[in-house]
């Protein structure tokens, strides 16, 4: 019998190995359908009314003129709605024939607001007014009386957004008497449980949809209140609807990642060894909770710590999860102030991080993957101590972090169904956010059946499907590949079962490999795939494969816990005080990979992502307005091809790695960019910008404060 | 946008006769890079908008009388790519590609770069080119990083967006504008630009009912060069530009230094230009030429930074075009 | 939506008059093509619309009338009129490409030209380049370096490097950066782009 181990590697013929995605060439030709491009017959489309005000009562909704608009269909308002709290906040809706009727009929919609006095302001300790949270590990003033040197540093990152390419929304219908929904989503399988309370319809008549989305990153779980609004105009009107958000409101209220400023005291011994940390953290989600991030980041075992979290209220749209939640936030500062302490004590970065890499919770990997990362950029031939003392304006420098993820696959269930011909189909509720999960699914199956990638279809995106977990904190890949790894392998079993009658020996003397069923190690006995299939006679066999994280791990199928290692180099014009990307190194593990260009795909775009929010991110809201004034594509800015230099990255495989089973890697990557890229701008300048983004404004900034320089 | 009506006239003539008196009712449309996002935000409403695709004399690039005479509705990308602009004009080349985007040099035009308005981020999001609430300027207290850091006395706080302008000062062309009838005037560049007083005027000379038709840029043999600093290294604003033009075959006099994105209108410094005329230009003029740029820069509270950046942009400006 | 194969440029002087007599009311559609009757009312007040018209595209290949407001865009009309939804809308505002396609072979941003000034020009889709089955040379390369993610700039990024590719074949890496500098990606996409471009622009694969 086939065992649902991973095989080894010299017996892999598909894992592990570079494969194109199998649905590119319908995402090159515009072929692939997106929510956003879903067409129904009759369809209307929605604009919403929003605040233009960061809170105000309102005191009446009057639709009368949207509704009387040439080709509107139905006008929608929030009766419910009393205060509104942020700009943005959906307010009323209008469906009509054309997206232009839409859009001039929404401006038509009066709303009486009685503007109250607003708070958008997040950088000040002052304005919170929650209770502080507070962490306090061993005796802060022991450890800070055991150090030689002791480093005070403020540093910050500010609220940044999603900006998926593809904007939140969907299209609804009802259609005999049942509930047709496409959203763009993260969460196909559960997506309608946020529809409870809207729809009387049972599960079994709601549908949902999905085949391709336009990134996610965290902030598309929800049903969302646009989602609500679409079930309800498609019932008011008897007519298919679409709704999906403009830019600026999808920049200003479908993705906030929560903002984190923070004043923080290191001390360490004259060798480098940390003996305490005190960091008071600040910043805001929006108008509900916050939560601070980690300080000290990854070096969680340093013996005296403190941390203080003190959240900020404010009248800006809330936060959502954004790719490994508060981890870049604790990672940059907690860098950050390493970094300084590193340089107050004329020591070179590396050494320092590997000098107290006894605080993490996996010396060997980090030490392994500093020193592979230090290789690959030439560390040794090329580090100086802060400030390059080159002449000229463009200075260079380098830069070290080091992060952590969990990456632990969520329940998932997958169906598996050889067919008597010889087909074979995958059918697993989970979505496709980029990451290339058809092809994943694709290939452990064709593994298992030892068939050709080509010979399996594999079906996603639909509610109908085995439930899978929603894809956020890199748990997709661990979780889908051991469900269909166990489908597969059920399916394999029930098959070899038939063909061992017909070969006349034990099926556990059996595999499937190159297309045949044939007996282990010798294949004397054997028939080919198609020949087994056929004696199936009239009925397929459909296994479900299940992935139970518990059990997985302890099977090492799938676990979690992973490590990484990134150095940036980075050249800074002292004169304009624009920093430049020379190169990104990363340095990565994550278990078993399935899809080595994919994985790599992954850890690309992470930095790209990490780059971006280094350099360019950041929400800007004007205190006075309460407005965010860049909800657009051309102030807030994302890198483009000319911004990201050279990339480099570097996987973690083999020994020691493959056997841990799958783990997730969406995450990881994206978490250290922003921590090496600005020790790299203060390694290369001498000084600290110590706010993020690094744009040149601040870099002259913190040149002209140090003086001296060519400002 | 608010629906409108659309004409597409074959001539000039017709089309001056379908403008009107006062600013926004009727809009011209060229490439339709800045008017169609207008419309889209609704900065403006017109009920009316002229497309001036037609109009086949307000294409190309020909040479006039001593001049380069380039037609409004010439593209970013044909300028970047004329022979007699690319061998006397270096600066306009270096601008016009500096616009980052091979989409918005196939359809954005010479004279649409040089009426766009501005990307002021309160004027985008619907407080006005003077960007006032309740009487109070909103940028000269709030989120002014990209504002004016000269002429900033007046309401306005917004700078020119035009990547062409500060590189045709320097250059010393002029504009040549129809008007009813298709009557034709001429307006030196360095007057072409204006800081608006109020919110029912514009940022250019032009009046409502006139239509930019061409670009006469003088073939004098002035070195010239211009320098942008970017955030972005691809399509983004400038935070400053500086552009520079000396020496040339009527020998000294004719040096012009004109900043960019610094001011409500192109920044001609001719304290700076004068240096240019009387020293070589070499690294040290350069440097010098630099810091008499920004003598008298007035920064608002966010935008100190953009003085070092245009001291280096002139610096730079000087030596490109050497 | 219809095909149209023929329509007048120009009216004759008697037929406006005739229109005249009827005003552009419906006697006068049922007897003339709806695009001459668009030109009757220009000839007559010098402007159409605000309300919808007859808008003549020709979409890779393909020539065909909408009925579109002068205010709608090309993008808008390609994908809520035409159902071509390869191209993207994304900024909405011409900064980020995704909504790129080429008219007379030139790269363009759709949200930002109206349709109504696309007619009589030539416009290629990401559609129009190639198919799942035929892919040209640049959608190959792009599918073997996994030049895509989420694959929602995609679209607008093939086309753009496809216009590019054509026009400078044997580009070096810096002119390909630059000619992919009018689109952007959220994934990050831009290391197996840069491959997949200077293949394609190496003859490889194909013609473009």
């Amino acid at each position: 019998m086939a065992k649902v181990d991973w095989p080894e590697a010299s017996k892999r013929t598909l894992i592990g190995k570079r494969i194109s995605r199998t649905d590119g060439p319908l995402k090159v030709t515009g072929a692939a359908k997106y929510s956003y491009d879903i067409s129904r017959p009759g369809l209307l489309y929605v604009k919403l009314v929003t605040s233009p005000h960061p809170k105000a009562e309102i005191s009446g909704i009057d639709g009368t003129a949207a509704a009387a608009v040439p080709g509107v269909k139905a006008v929608w308002k929030d009766e419910e709605l009393q205060e509104v709290q942020y700009v943005g906040q959906i307010v009323a809706a209008v469906a009509a024939e054309t997206e232009e009727i839409a859009t001039d009929a929404a401006h038509q919609v009066k709303v009486e607001y009685r503007v109250r006095e607003h708070q958008v302001r997040d950088n000040d300790p002052a304005l919170s007014k929650d209770k502080p949270s507070n962490l306090t590990v061993g005796n802060l003033d022991e450890g800070f009386a055991k150090a030689d040197v002791t480093m005070n540093g403020n540093y910050g990152c500010p609220v940044i957004t999603h900006c998926c390419l593809e904007p939140h929304g969907q299209v609804t219908e009802y259609r005999d008497g049942e509930l047709y929904i496409w959203p763009s989503t993260q969460n196909v399988s559960r997506y309608s449980d946020g529809l409870r309370n809207d729809v009387d319809l049972p599960q079994n008549k709601i549908h949902v949809d999905c085949q391709h989305m336009g990134g996610g990153f965290g902030s598309k779980f929800d049903t969302d209140k646009w989602g609500k609004i679409g079930v309800t105009l498609a019932k008011m009107t008897g007519r298919p609807v679409k709704i999906m958000l403009d830019r600026d409101t999808e920049l200003m209220i479908a993705g906030n990642r929560p903002s984190a400023y923070a004043k923080i005291k290191v001390g360490a011994k004259r060798d480098g060894t940390i003996t305490a940390v005190d960091a008071e953290v600040w910043g805001t989600g929006g108008g509900g909770g916050y939560s601070a991030p980690p300080i000290p980041y990854v070096f969680g075992k340093i013996p005296n710590r403190r941390l203080v979290g003190k959240g900020i209220r404010t009248n800006r749209g809330g936060q959502r999860a954004w790719r490994a939640p508060n981890h870049p936030q604790g990672c940059f500062l907690t860098m950050s102030a390493f970094a300084d302490t590193a340089a107050l004590l004329k020591m070179d970065e590396l050494e320092f991080f590997q000098r107290n890499i006894q605080f993490t919770d996996r010396p060997t990997v980090y030490t392994e993957e500093l020193n592979k990362a230090a290789e690959l950029i030439g560390y040794k031939r090329r580090a100086h101590l802060r400030g390059d003392a080159s002449p000229g304006p463009i200075k260079r420098g380098l830069g070290v972090s080091i992060h952590t993820w969990g990456g632990q696959g969520h329940p998932s269930e997958c169906d598996v169904t050889i067919h008597p011909d010889g087909s074979v189909e995958a059918a697993c509720g989970t979505q496709d956010l980029g990451v290339g999960t058809r092809t994943c699914i694709a290939m452990v199956v064709a593994e298992t059946l030892g068939i050709p990638l080509q010979a399996v279809k594999v079906k996603i995106g639909r509610n109908e499907y085995p439930q899978s977990g929603a894809s956020g904190g890199s748990t997709t890949i661990g979780g889908i590949s051991v469900s269909s790894r166990q489908g597969a392998t059920a399916a394999l079993n029930a098959l070899l079962e038939v063909a061992a009658k017909r070969l006349g020996i034990q099926p556990d003397l059996l595999e499937a490999r190159d297309g045949q069923i044939r007996e282990v190690d010798n294949g004397s006995k054997r028939i080919s795939w198609k020949d087994a299939c056929a004696l199936l006679g009239p009925s397929p066999i459909t296994k479900r494969g299940v992935n139970v994280p518990g059990e997985s791990a302890k099977a090492n199928l799938a676990s979690q816990g992973v490590g990484g290692a990134q150095i940036a180099d980075v050249s800074v014009d002292i004169e304009t005080g624009i920093v430049t990307m020379n190169e990104l190194v990363a340095v990565q593990d994550c278990g078993l990979i399935i899809n080595l260009k994919l994985a790599e795909s992954q850890v690309y775009g992470a930095l790209i992502m990490g780059i971006t929010s280094a350099l360019y991110e950041e929400a800007v809201y004007d205190t006075r307005t309460g407005k965010m004034l860049n909800a657009d594509m051309e102030f807030y800015r994302l890198a483009g091809i000319k911004d990201v230099g050279k990339l480099t990255v570097h996987m973690m495989t083999g020994k020691g790695y493959d056997d841990r089973g799958v783990i997730g890697l969406g995450e990881p990557p994206v978490i250290s960019p922003a921590a090496a890229i600005a020790n790299a701008v203060a390694n290369a300048v001498g000084v600290r910008v110590p706010q993020l983004p690094l744009t040149p404004e601040r870099v002259l900034a913190a040149l002209a404060q140090r003086g001296g320089s060519a400002a | 946008m608010k629906p409108f009506e659309y004409s597409a006239p074959k001539t000039l003539k017709e089309a001056c006769g379908l403008l009107g008196d006062t600013w926004g009712k009727t809009e011209i449309l060229a490439g339709g890079t800045d008017l169609v996002t207008s419309l889209k935000q609704r900065i403006t409403q017109p009920s009316r908008v002229l497309s001036l695709k037609h109009l086949k004399e307000l294409h190309g690039i020909r040479n006039s009388r001593g001049s380069l005479v380039i037609g409004a509705m010439t593209t970013l990308g044909e300028l970047a790519a004329h022979s007699d602009v690319r061998r006397h004009f270096p600066a306009l080349v270096t601008a016009a590609t500096g616009v980052g985007s091979p989409q918005l040099l196939s359809v954005g035009t010479v004279g649409g770069d040089l009426c766009q308005r501005p990307r002021c981020w309160y004027f985008r999001n619907g407080y006005g080119l003077l960007a006032q609430k309740d009487g109070v300027s909103l940028a000269r207290e709030g989120e002014n990083r990209y504002h004016a850091i000269f002429a900033a006395d007046g309401p306005a706080l917004f700078v020119s967006a035009s990547s062409l302008g500060p590189g045709l000062i320097a250059l010393g062309a002029e504009m040549v504008a129809a008007g009813p009838g298709g009557a034709t005037r001429s307006i030196p560049a360095t007057e072409f630009f204006r800081a608006p007083q109020s919110e029912n005027e514009r940022e250019i000379a032009l009046k409502p009912n006139e239509i930019l038709t061409e670009i006469n840029v003088p073939l004098k043999g002035l070195k010239n060069g211009i320098y942008e600093i970017r955030h972005r290294h691809g399509l983004d604003w400038p935070y400053v530009t500086a552009a520079v033009a000396f020496g040339g075959k009527e020998g000294s006099g004719g040096a012009r230094v004109v900043l960019g994105h610094v001011a409500p209108m192109p920044w001609s410094v001719p304290a700076a230009a004068k240096l240019l005329n009387t020293a070589r230009p070499d690294e040290a003029t350069a440097a010098r030429c630099g810091q008499v740029a920004v003598e008298g820069a007035r920064p608002l509270s966010q935008n100190a930074y953009k003085i070092q950046m245009a001291r280096t942009a002139v610096k730079r400006a000087v030596l490109a075009a050497v | 939506m219809q095909d149209e194969h023929e329509h007048p440029d120009v009216l004759s002087v008697s037929r406006r008059g005739f229109l005249k007599g009827f005003g552009a009311g419906t006697a006068a559609t049922s007897l003339l093509s709806p695009l001459s009757v668009r030109e009757a009312e220009a000839a007559e007040r010098g402007f159409v619309g605000p309300g919808a018209v007859p808008v003549v595209l020709t979409v890779n290949g393909r020539k065909q009338t909408i009925q579109a407001e002068p205010c709608v865009t090309l993008l808008d009309a390609l994908r809520n009129r035409l159902d071509i939804t390869g191209p993207k809308k994304v900024c909405d505002r011409g900064t980020c490409g995704a909504c790129t396609v080429l008219v007379d072979d030139k790269p363009v941003y759709a949200c930002s030209m109206l349709a109504i000034e696309a007619e009589g020009k030539h416009i290629t889709t990401v559609e129009g380049l190639g198919t799942p089955e035929k892919l040209n040379s640049v959608q190959k390369a792009f599918v073997e370096h996994d030049a895509q993610q989420c694959g929602f700039c995609t679209s607008g990024f093939v086309t753009a490097a496809t216009a590019f590719v054509r026009k400078h074949p044997n580009a070096t890496i810096e002119q390909i950066r630059s000619g992919l500098g009018g689109n952007l990606c959220r994934c990050g996409t831009y290391a197996g782009m840069l491959l997949a471009v200077a293949d394609a622009a190496s003859g490889k694969g194909g013609r473009a």
